[in-house]
């Protein structure tokens, strides 16, 4: 009697317990298909000395993930960012890039500024078969599958600004750089095309990141006497200059610089009226007029103040959000590698114009366009190409390669 | 070669030494002179380069007017009171100890920096040279010295006689190099060490906010400005001999005149180079410089 009771026991107690169990976790899995977020990863350098540039690339990404959300999020969920720093210490990006794939389990990576910290997180995007969104012109010769490059290369950026140069009848140039992987290989670029479209180099130099004393430099120009300064430095070396170049009694009127790495963001900084009546090549300048770009405009410095301007990497961090939601749509996933099929050749309409991904080599589509900088630190836009000008990553110039589908290069 | 670009070149040289001597003179009161190993040092400069950003904002705010030959004396006084506070609550536990001071300054200078970044910004913003300081002296055709260069020249060599006179003229100074060359017995004659070293300290800190208001002429003004200037101020105070203010001098003046030259003949980065190089032989050669102070203590 006593046995036979407790078994019953035993068995209600049983059956109870798998109900409960069964009901709680019905109910997680509904609520988790319901509302469970996305989560992304937002990668920039939010201390050291990059921070200057990528802070306000993080700024423009976190405020298109909140547009998105206010609309209602993406396949019914919350976008959830989760933001972290990069140090402007390369191996650091990698670390942390790791970081976000492995244990955040985020669904892509917006972030990067330097080719340096590209380079350090490219073998982890790769390696974990991944997705990275880099928003800044750089010098090509790179086309992985697993990035989304949304800022120029070379051919829409640097070539165009050459033979634009060359059209208005500056034939003498001075190359001036850092000492670095981009302005070493841009100035290699433009070096091939001043050969083939009838220029002349003048005087090459290259000075250390950081450099603060343009003097001697200054003289070798004197001395060179060239009709237009090519400048690819980076940093605040680029205020040394312009101020050193203006107290020597150097104007845009007597030589021109042309400048691929100064948007208004730097001009901050450089203080506009030092470098009134240069020349800067992008594919986004702030003063834009399409309505798509003053409603950014506007919605930027409500956000973030008054005083904040915009230009065009961080344009480029803006609309790479969207860019990756409409693929998003597209696929109905956030399955990365479902996403990354969906992105080819995937448009949208930002602040620049029209957008597109190229579907075999991963960048994108863009305007080009040359402002010539004024007083207030904007730019006049002097010159634009009208149309997106195809990426190309390998310029024939300078590479026997190219790319046949995303990931795939061979030769030429 | 075109004699102008020769001249150019002689006045390139002089101003670089101005501008090395003005920012290693602090350092070579703190690093020199007390023995203090500031790695924040370069972070005193990027705090007098902020005051005179701070001030240019008020006087735009006020009047339109600019207040930068104000912003030289505000930047010593801001800057030695924060080196004033950071003595007595840091540094003066590591006299005697250089490697924890390197590892407590170095975190120390970040510290400064990402409060900078905190406070002001990420970006750099610019100091504008006051009108009377744009544009150059014409001496001749495509020779042109800027004002603002020879500005920081005059505050260089005022800087440096005015320490001068201090540190051998008056009461307050020699107590100075007093304590440095003697602390026990200076102790015994009555002088307050303790107060000393705070107040030598403070004016090295607020040497570095001047060059820092000065150079902030030159080029902009970021949480990293310090970080540019801090090796070149080490290397002008060990070639020069440590101790020395005549050291300091000598070592500016040196690599002041030779980096403008083998970069002309170079490159930028070719010319840091060999500088450098010529240096590390010389240091081979003279491990304490050009001037030595010769002391009887051995410590």
């Amino acid at each position: 009697m006593f046995k036979y009771f407790f078994s019953i026991r035993k068995l209600g107690f049983a059956v109870v317990l798998v109900l409960t169990l069964m009901t709680f976790f019905l109910t997680a899995r509904s609520e988790a298909t319901e509302k469970e977020p996305i989560k992304v990863g937002v990668l920039h350098s939010l201390s050291g000395t990059m921070s200057i540039s990528e802070v306000a690339v993080k700024d423009a990404t976190l405020m298109a993930i909140d547009e998105i959300n206010q609309k209602g999020g993406l396949l019914g969920r919350k976008i959830v960012p989760i933001v972290e720093d990069g140090a402007s210490d390369w191996p650091t990006f990698a670390e942390k890039a790791k970081k976000l794939i492995l244990k955040d389990k985020v669904a892509v990576v917006f972030g990067c500024w330097t080719s340096a910290s590209r380079k350090a997180v490219l073998p982890v995007f790769e390696k974990y078969d991944h997705l990275l969104f880099y928003p800044v012109q750089y010098e090509g010769l790179e086309a992985s599958k697993n990035i989304i490059y949304t800022g120029a290369a070379p051919n829409q950026q640097i070539m165009p600004a050459v033979s634009w140069l060359l059209k208005q009848g500056y034939k003498r140039f001075f190359l001036l750089g850092s000492d670095y992987v981009f302005p070493r290989t841009a100035n290699l670029i433009i070096k091939k095309q001043l050969k083939v479209e009838g220029g002349v180099v003048v005087g090459e130099e290259y000075t250390p990141l950081g450099h603060t004393d343009y003097s001697t430099v200054i003289s070798k120009i004197k001395a060179a006497k060239p009709d237009v300064i090519f400048n690819t430095l980076n940093g605040d070396s680029n205020v040394a200059f312009f101020k050193q170049l203006k107290a020597a009694g150097i104007t845009a009127d007597d030589i021109p610089v042309m400048s691929v790495s100064i948007a208004e963001h730097e001009l901050i900084g450089i203080g506009a009226e030092n470098a009134e009546g240069h020349y800067a090549a992008w594919n986004y300048f702030m003063s834009m007029k399409t309505p798509e770009n003053e409603v950014f405009v506007r919605n930027y410095k409500a956000r973030y103040g008054q005083d904040r301007v915009t230009d065009d990497p961080i344009e480029a961090g803006y609309f790479g959000v969207y860019l990756w939601a409409e693929a998003v749509k597209k696929a109905g996933t956030t399955d990365v590698k479902k996403v990354r099929e969906a992105l080819r050749g995937i448009k949208y309409k930002a602040p620049e114009g029209w957008v597109k991904i190229d579907p075999t080599n991963n960048h994108t589509w863009k305007i080009v366009q040359i402002g010539k900088i004024r007083k207030d630190g904007q730019f006049d836009i002097v010159w634009s190409s009208g149309k997106p000008i195809r990426p190309e990553p390998f310029p024939p110039l300078v590479s026997n390669k190219k790319v046949i589908a995303p990931g795939k290069i061979v030769n030429r | 070669m075109d004699i102008t670009i020769v001249l150019s070149q002689i006045f390139n040289g002089l101003s670089l030494s101005s501008i090395l001597l003005l920012i290693a003179l602090g350092l070579s009161i703190t690093f020199g002179i007390m023995g203090v190993i500031n790695f924040a040092h370069g972070e005193f400069l990027m705090i007098g380069a902020y005051t005179a950003y701070v001030l240019q904002k008020l006087s735009i705010a006020n009047s339109g007017g600019s207040l930068f030959l104000l912003s030289l004396p505000a930047a010593f006084v801001v800057a030695a009171l924060i080196g004033l506070l950071l003595e007595r609550s840091l540094i003066r536990f590591l006299y005697g100890r250089p490697y924890e001071s390197i590892l407590a300054t170095w975190g120390l200078s970040l510290i400064l920096q990402q409060l900078a970044r905190n406070i002001f910004g990420a970006n750099n913003v610019e100091v504008a040279s006051p009108g009377w300081l744009q544009g150059g002296l014409t001496v001749m055709e495509g020779l042109q010295l800027p004002y603002n260069r020879l500005f920081i020249m005059a505050v260089a060599v005022l800087c440096v006689s005015g320490m001068y006179f201090y540190l051998y003229r008056t009461r307050s100074g020699r107590r100075i190099r007093a304590v440095m060359q003697n602390r026990q017995m200076s102790a015994c004659m009555g002088i307050k060490t303790n107060r000393v070293d705070a107040m030598t300290f403070a004016i090295g800190c607020g040497l570095a906010g001047i060059a820092g208001a000065a150079v902030s002429l030159l080029g902009s003004i970021g949480p990293s400005t310090g970080q540019n200037y801090i090796i070149d101020a080490f290397m002008v105070v060990v070639l020069g001999g440590v101790g020395r203010l005549s050291g300091t001098i000598a070592g500016a003046i040196m690599i002041g005149t030779m980096s403008p030259l083998f970069e002309f003949v170079t490159t930028s980065s070719m010319g840091k180079v060999i500088v450098f190089a010529l240096v590390i032989i010389f240091l081979q050669w003279r491990p304490s410089g050009f001037f030595t102070l010769k002391t009887r203590t051995v410590d």
